[in-house]
């Protein structure tokens, strides 16, 4: 009697895993770790989020975080920053760190202490945000209006460094955008205070952050 | 691959006759495989395919006191004004009199609604009939080939902007929520409105308000 293997061939079942780790790996994206969690509300608008935004992130304790998309307007965001506020002095280390910094929220005073804390250590850090309630010394204002002409800057660099190349590029896809991501848990009244320094500058054409949901039928 | 090892160790046979061992061209891949479906569990778990996505909302330009001063009250028809406090939703229609209009009609009164298809839903599609019925031509229109998207897309918004549309103010007070808010803008988007306005609470509206959510 011929003695059967106890063995079963796998090599379908591994060739199938190492495609799926394959195609997992590939659709990973990987999210750069935030100093704040956002519980996004939803809606059934479809519209991608645009490449050049100013990106304001209210928490659910109404703490307010900035944010920019391109690290070379945040470069020139940080300069216009030192120059308003003087008592900000960066060494040219902390700038560069500073420029790869994704979402922040501290005060300007906290800036070069938070700069060179970990990703996770800034998770931790105790700050109130950025200051955004006092109509005098309004920091969030400041972000913005610098972060704005910044981008606004860079997104004409990339708009003509678009034409050299021979492409037929839209102006309208370089102008910077404007994003709220709220927490659905925040009051409405925190998120208006921070709409209210947008439309001080004038900046009233604003996009929610929403998580898509099925439209009813 | 997986293989068990069969008759092990080697020994047994070797009367002192040296014999080339067979060695065998399978190699175990078992850790291989072992750490492919870790790797596998770990990418599955952790890839969010959902982007998350951006709705836009025009805010009314901020006036100075003086500008305000300028304006002057205007007759507002066809429009609704949302009021949100907490999880609730309140609304009337039209202009707002707290203590009647000179015509003698009797003080507004405000009506709860809420997100079920029956509530703001159905409330919005009675007031916007006109876009909406406008979209249904338009629709059939590019249907049979009489139009082309781009002129569907520019008619829809001159049908949104027209006078016969509905016009929705939204108004809050500070228990409103975030998500509250987003879910009533997100109503106006599915029922075709192109004219909203989140503009601030008037005093009168507030007290009303507040007696009304006691």
């Amino acid at each position: 009697m011929p003695k059967s293997s106890p063995s079963i061939d796998m090599t379908p079942m591994v060739d199938l895993a190492f495609l799926l780790v394959t195609f997992f790996m590939l659709a990973a994206s990987i999210r750069p770790s935030d100093p704040v969690d956002v519980d996004i509300p939803t809606s059934i608008s479809d519209m991608a989020i645009p490449a050049n935004v100013v990106l304001v992130t209210v928490d659910a304790g109404g703490r307010v975080f900035f944010k920019m998309s391109d690290p070379e307007a945040k470069r020139e965001l940080i300069n216009s920053m030192m120059g308003k506020y003087k008592s900000l002095k960066l060494t040219e280390k902390q700038v560069e760190e500073f420029t790869l910094m994704e979402t922040f929220g501290c005060t300007v005073g906290e800036l070069p202490q938070y700069i060179d804390l970990s990703t996770d250590e800034r998770r931790q850090f105790n700050t109130s945000g950025i200051p955004y309630l006092d109509s005098t010394k309004n920091q969030l204002k400041d972000w913005i209006d610098f972060g704005n002409r910044a981008a606004v800057n860079s997104g004409r660099t990339a708009y003509e460094v678009a034409q050299m190349d021979g492409l037929n590029p839209d102006p309208k896809d370089f102008v910077p955008k404007f994003i709220l991501r709220v927490d659905s848990k925040t009051l409405y009244a925190n998120a208006q205070k921070v709409i209210d320094v947008f439309r001080e500058l004038e900046l009233n054409n604003l996009n929610f952050i929403t998580s898509l949901e099925m439209a009813p039928l | 691959m997986a293989e068990i090892a069969e008759g092990g160790g080697g020994g047994g046979h070797d009367k002192g006759k040296k014999r080339a061992k067979k060695s065998s061209t399978k190699v175990d891949m078992t850790p291989m495989v072992d750490l492919a479906f870790l790797l596998l569990t770990f990418f599955v778990l952790t890839t969010t395919f959902a982007k998350p996505k951006v709705m836009s909302l025009v805010y009314p330009a901020k006036l100075t006191d003086e500008e305000m001063k300028d304006i002057k009250p205007t007759k507002i028809n066809n429009a609704i004004t949302f009021l949100l406090t907490e999880d609730k939703i309140y609304y009337y229609e039209d202009e707002f009199f707290p203590k009647g209009n000179p015509q003698g009609e009797p003080p507004t009164e405000l009506k709860e609604t809420n997100f079920s298809p029956d509530g703001v839903r159905a409330l919005l599609a009675k007031g916007n009939k006109y876009v909406i019925q406008e979209r249904e031509r338009l629709e059939k229109l590019v249907e049979s080939k009489q139009m082309v998207d781009s002129v569907f897309t520019q008619k829809m918004i001159e049908a949104k902007q027209n006078k016969k549309a509905l016009k929705v103010l939204i108004k809050t007070d500070d228990k409103a929520t975030c998500k509250n808010f987003i879910d009533l803008v997100d109503e106006l988007k599915i029922a075709d409105i192109g004219m909203i306005a989140p503009v601030d609470i008037l005093k009168s509206e507030l007290d009303l308000l507040k007696a009304k959510a006691k």
